[in-house]
């Protein structure tokens, strides 16, 4: 095996293993919510993964933004087939090892090259809208540094990526003309051939262009381990979590709100002193918090919240039609969904630090704000918007119930509500009496 | 205007020991709030006019609960579920028809779990159902080409997928439906949902019925039809708002097929 080879096999492990670490330590925070059963009507939720997530059907909704993305969507997937022959070639030394396929071989290089441009002019596209026209949606309150350059290391990141697979054909196609040993004849370059034609590769020598197809062939594969394990840094980690977070949507009607049983079976007991109260709440995993109503913090919200959380991308396509926001108001529900990724993210570095949970006395309320949960209107733009089926509504709906039953802090006006519900039976100061009066009139 | 309006109350249904084919479930708004009494008079003469064997629960009616728990008042949503489904389930009752989305959703998607498992329309649908099945006749009337803006409320749309049965109605008007921008599942909200009827709005720099009604309004439309209690309130503070009095109205769904039979 070569010294090449072995350089490989290294990085290509390292690379692997550390992924797998992160994607454990993510899957470990998410679990770290209340559970929630969705694993019902599968057959349903296969043909909703299908058609949203992979067939990306609520992007086209916005049919620029949309389209664009399917382009690097495919671009991306498809030009992975690639990878694994890179794999096979960097381990074995071998070159262009699936070659003996032929005309089926030149179709599969030619339509790479062909998506591996069109990624490359989408992502210029996606540039320009989001740092030159400055897209709204990009430039929000919660859009703050660090989500800006995410967003744009993902696409510069992409773009040099697409640039070093076609430098890479580029020089290799010349190589083949060349006849040189090695770069056997394989392969169809419909935009390679024309890239090497502009930068003259032809006037260069053998061995300065096998310098450069070899640094290509690295940057190539090595930038593609690179950015595989900066996913879970990144709100682009959601390229995973979209097809396991559209397959546990919440098939219910939108508008229906989350059970809370234990509330359910303690009415019922004061209601029917025949019916025995619930048992107290089981005790929590040691050094786990208590169970609340309501959610205070991430432990309180649902693992689904929480994978919804890991899945956002930050598109913003929920604040840009949520009605509060709209208005003026303080409320973003891309914020509440990127506000409890941060706060589980600071929830497991204590865990990794501590090597269990310790209360660090903050919780999701030390980022999201009683004014931003009270502006809700829970009329479901969002999630109807939302191109990968993320709730906001029930992290909102959950922390009111925790503002409300455990803090008795409702927004003011709301406890005349109450109470005129509790004394008469209605949302407004009428009795029973005069339900009917609307007859006399 | 002529008929007086037929309306009994479960308890007399059961004392005479009939049963209705429907219940007519009323809320708190087409109970006590002027502007909705009107609509829930409306519905009443289309049952009537299509001789619906109907009831109310009268005095025996009581909040659903939907404020309390979108205002994360768990328990006060409880104790109303339980007690509406104690009623209900008494009684036997088998279908709901209410004016009011809010109640819709929640008896018909929350109050299963609970108990109490009714076949809940909305009375855009249980029109619609009228309709087509021919028990009443609707001629465009007054209606007849003018143009009619569909406001969706959330909670029957987005919420429970009905965009269609609105429509199907106010098109037996012979209007002319337009269309706004943000309609069907983009509709934007009056601003209502979510408890904010009961709260002033957070600060921003402008309030979403506003939005909404400029919207409405922009559609060159002389009618914004309505099918909730909560979204006709806000739009028509939203007409008020935007100086449209007098040129724009709003109008349930249920007001416009009684006025265009002239019930």
């Amino acid at each position: 095996m070569s010294i090449a080879s072995i350089i490989f096999l290294l990085v290509f492990a390292a690379a692997v293993w550390w992924f797998t670490r992160n994607v454990r330590r993510i899957r470990r925070n998410i679990l770290l919510g209340r559970d929630v059963d969705r694993t019902d009507r599968r057959d349903e939720r296969w043909a909703l993964m299908a058609k949203v997530a992979l067939g990306q059907s609520k992007m086209v909704v916005r049919p620029v933004a949309g389209l664009l993305h399917i382009v690097v969507y495919a671009g991306f997937v498809i030009i992975n087939i690639e990878v694994l022959e890179i794999i096979i070639d960097g381990i074995f030394g071998t070159h262009r090892v699936f070659s003996f396929l032929g005309g089926f071989y030149d179709f599969l290089i030619g339509s790479f090259e062909f998506l591996a441009l069109l990624t490359w002019v989408a992502c210029a596209i996606f540039l320009i809208r989001r740092f030159v026209l400055r897209i709204k949606r990009f430039w929000s309150r919660e859009m703050t540094a660090w989500p800006r350059t995410d967003a744009g290391l993902i696409l510069t990141f992409e773009i040099l990526l697409m640039s070093a697979f076609l430098l890479m054909n580029a020089a290799d196609h010349t190589l083949q003309g060349m006849g040189s040993e090695h770069y056997i004849s394989a392969g169809a370059f419909p935009v390679s051939a024309v890239l090497a034609g502009w930068l003259d590769f032809g006037s260069i020598d053998a061995a300065t262009l096998i310098g450069i197809e070899r640094f290509c062939w690295w940057f190539h594969i090595i930038g593609i381990l690179g950015f595989l394990n900066y996913l879970p840094y990144s709100k682009h980690f959601h390229i995973l979590l979209a097809f396991p977070n559209v397959w546990y949507s919440k098939l219910k009607p939108k508008t229906e709100m989350s059970e809370m049983p234990r509330v359910a079976a303690e009415v019922k007991s004061m209601l029917d002193p025949s019916i025995p109260p619930p048992p107290p709440p089981a005790e929590p995993a040691p050094g786990m918090p208590a169970e609340h109503f309501g959610a205070k913090d991430v432990f309180d919200l649902t693992w689904k919240s929480l994978m919804d959380a890991y899945t956002c991308t930050e598109c913003g396509r929920c604040t840009s039609v949520c009605p509060a926001n709209l208005t003026g108001k303080l409320l973003s529900p891309r914020k509440i969904v990127m506000d409890t990724r941060d706060r589980l993210e600071e929830v497991g570095h204590v865990i990794d630090s501590k090597g269990k949970w310790e209360d660090d006395g903050k919780d999701l309320f030390s980022r999201i704000s009683e004014e931003e949960l009270w502006a809700c209107t829970t009329c479901n733009a969002c999630t109807q918007a939302c191109p990968v089926n993320i709730d906001p509504v029930e992290i909102i709906l959950d922390m009111r119930r925790y503002l409300v039953m455990e803090q008795s802090k409702p927004s003011p006006s709301l406890n005349a509500m109450f109470t005129t519900i509790e004394n008469n039976g209605a949302a407004w100061a009428f009795g029973p009496d005069k339900r009917m009066d609307w007859m006399k009139e | 205007m002529t008929q007086p309006l037929q309306v009994k109350t479960m308890a007399e249904y059961a004392a005479s020991g009939e049963m209705p084919e429907v219940l007519f479930w009323i809320g708190c708004m087409g109970s006590f709030d002027d502007r909705a009494r009107k609509i829930t008079k409306a519905f009443v003469r289309i049952l009537n006019k299509a001789n619906v064997k109907f009831a109310v629960l009268g005095q025996e009616e009581s909040c659903t609960g939907d404020p309390a728990r979108r205002a994360g008042n768990e328990f006060l949503f409880q104790m109303q579920a339980m007690q509406n489904i104690t009623i209900l389930n008494g009684y036997g009752v088998k279908r709901i028809v209410t004016a009011c989305p809010h109640c819709f959703n929640t008896v018909k998607n929350e109050y299963p779990v609970l108990g109490g498992q009714y076949e809940v329309m909305h009375h855009t649908q249980f029109i619609n159902a009228l309709i087509k099945e021919g028990r009443i006749k609707v001629e465009g009337g007054s209606f007849k080409g003018k143009r009619i803006t569909f406001h969706d409320p959330c909670y029957l749309g987005r919420g429970n997928g009905e965009y269609e049965a609105p429509r199907e109605v106010l098109l037996k008007l012979d209007a002319a439906l337009v269309e706004m921008k943000r309609s069907k599942e983009k509709g934007l909200c009056c601003g209502a949902g979510g408890a904010q009827m009961w709260k002033e709005a957070e600060k921003g720099d402008k309030e979403v019925n506003v939005e909404r009604t400029e919207e409405a309004v922009g559609t060159g439309a002389k009618i914004i039809a309505a099918g909730c209690p909560f979204c006709n309130t806000m739009l028509t503070d939203g007409v008020k708002a935007v100086g449209g009095e007098g040129k724009v109205v709003v109008k349930d769904i249920a007001e416009l097929i009684a006025e265009a039979g002239e019930l």
